[in-house]
């Protein structure tokens, strides 16, 4: 489910490369961390702790955030459409 | 004060600064192993590469969507499948099954509808070339025969005379709109009067009687408008046939030229951004027949035949990767196995060409080449595509307009063509040839020797 994005090349300036498509794209800091995140196969819950602890946040909701920026790796076809985090 | 980083909403941002650009914009790479839910490479291994295939949900869906809409704007449309598109039996049967007539351009392409088992009163009987025994039978049986020439209109009186026959015809109709080139090596050219002259010549003579008009505009209309102007012409022109010398029309006939979602070399934009959807033709066409000055009861049949806009992209071809080389110019190039011997549309469409099976590594521009020993064998240039193993395969779409009947016997023999059914299931609508099918007419005279 998650072969795609083991072929990304993710630079620390946020700079993401896709191999398979030739396609690039900006990514910000919280989008780095869930990209490693989901590609190192981690749960709603850890990639949630991940966000909570990393960064300096009040109110947001991560949880959210979280599915809809699979739901956007979905739409660009780095994410299996059945793809679901457990 | 925390050294943490502020949070921000998680952001991917695709580039897009390629997308607009002279080539076109950027194709989609994703790759496709499946087509209507078939594994491309069960197919291959079944019918070999290279392979037609054809999807008769997107034949069927087409068709219904463009007969629909025409029908919403005007009340008597029947769609003639133009045979020259693409002729196999399975092909156009899906067609006649879903009520087309068929449109021929040839003796060949005449007995092939009457093979297909369509009445000889549902054929529109078109081109420059009929032969006198075809024309013969198109007339007797009541197909609709659009006349190309006066020469043409003198052999048709004399057949119908000798036959005892008091035949109806249809004049072809050439005319200036938009700025498309205009076709006017074909029918009587109604801007100049022509057609008006040829109309007072047939019916002086007395011979044939007038039951419709035909124009077919050209190839790939993008613009809709263009439509719209000849059809306001030749509703005129009918309207004054009407006023002047009490020719009520049968059918009007506008022919085709309807653009697919093909990819036009001299094309700016990407062909979802141009190309005209079917609402779009029909409000244009439906407009302008508004014009025609019929009673309700009188309202003639509106013929269309247009072929790519149906078929295209319900043809794909599969081909294998044969070799990959590095040109002396330093181009990336890549040797397929299927070239301009089955591609014809090649020397004017950009055709999407997608990897069936992920791929790694930057794309890169690379030139296709076909299997053919000759030079002018480039099936794309330019095309931007990762690194393609040997043995992989790749699809190039849309081919389902005009490749099949125009692919040659030239080097290679042509391949099988296969349809994928509304069910899922696969059948082949031509095998593959053999030596047999292209020696078969061959002779060698005795004085050649064995």
């Amino acid at each position: 489910m998650r072969e795609q994005l083991q072929h990304l090349a993710i630079s620390p300036s946020g700079f993401v490369f896709d191999p398979m498509t030739g396609a690039t794209f900006t990514a910000n800091r919280s989008a780095m961390v869930l990209l490693e995140g989901i590609r190192d196969g981690k749960s709603l819950e850890e990639l949630t702790n991940t966000l909570e602890k990393g960064f300096e946040q009040r109110g947001a909701d991560l949880r959210r955030d979280v599915l809809e920026f699979v739901r956007s790796l979905q739409d660009e076809g780095m994410l299996p459409r059945e793809f679901e985090l457990e | 004060m925390s050294s943490r980083p502020v949070y921000e909403t998680p952001s991917l941002q695709r580039h897009r600064s390629g997308t607009m650009n002279k080539m076109g914009g950027i194709p989609a790479l994703r790759p496709v192993s499946h087509i209507e839910g078939v594994d491309v490479e069960e197919l291959v291994e079944k019918y070999s590469s290279p392979l037609f295939v054809y999807s008769e949900r997107s034949i069927v869906d087409r068709y219904v969507q463009l007969r629909d809409q025409l029908e919403r704007r005007w009340p008597k449309v029947q769609l003639a499948w133009s045979y020259k598109t693409c002729y196999l039996d399975a092909i156009c049967r899906i067609y006649h099954r879903e009520g087309s007539w068929a449109e021929a351009v040839s003796d060949m392409e005449v007995e092939k509808a009457l093979r297909n088992g369509v009445p000889m009163d549902h054929i529109i009987f078109n081109g420059p070339h009929k032969t006198d025994p075809s024309l013969l039978a198109a007339l007797r049986g009541g197909a609709k025969v659009n006349l190309d020439n006066f020469d043409e209109m003198a052999r048709v009186e004399k057949l119908s005379e000798g036959a005892g026959l008091e035949a109806s015809v249809g004049l072809r109709l050439n005319l200036a709109a938009g700025s498309i080139p205009r076709w006017d090596r074909f029918g009587f050219n109604l801007d100049s009067g022509q057609a008006w002259d040829a109309v007072r010549r047939m019916l002086g003579a007395g011979k044939l009687r007038l039951a419709g008009l035909h124009c077919h505009l050209g190839t790939f209309i993008l613009d809709t408008a263009v439509y719209g102007e000849a059809t306001k012409k030749i509703v005129a022109f009918a309207n004054r046939l009407k006023k002047e010398l009490g020719i009520v029309l049968e059918y009007i006939d506008l022919g085709g030229g309807f653009a697919s979602k093909a990819r036009l070399k001299s094309s700016y934009l990407p062909p979802e951004e141009i190309t005209p959807s079917a609402s779009q033709y029909a409000e244009a066409i439906g407009d302008a027949l508004s014009e025609l000055d019929y009673s309700p009861d009188q309202l003639p049949m509106l013929f269309l035949e247009t072929g790519r806009g149906l078929i295209d992209e319900a043809g794909t071809l599969i081909a294998t990767v044969l070799a990959n080389k590095r040109l002396a110019d330093g181009r990336r190039a890549v040797v397929l196995d299927a070239g301009v011997n089955l591609l014809y549309t090649s020397t004017w469409y950009r055709h999407d060409v997608v990897p069936t099976a992920p791929t790694s590594g930057a794309p890169e521009p690379t030139i296709l080449f076909g299997p053919l020993c000759m030079n002018i064998d480039v099936v794309g240039e330019n095309l931007m595509l990762p690194p393609l193993e040997v043995g992989s395969r790749v699809l190039i779409r849309p081919v389902g307009a005009y490749n099949v009947t125009q692919s040659m016997q030239f080097i290679h023999l042509r391949p099988a063509v296969v349809l994928v059914g509304q069910n899922g299931q696969v059948g082949v609508i031509r095998r593959a040839e053999t030596l047999e099918d292209l020696t078969i007419g061959e002779q060698v005279p005795e004085w050649i020797g064995r």
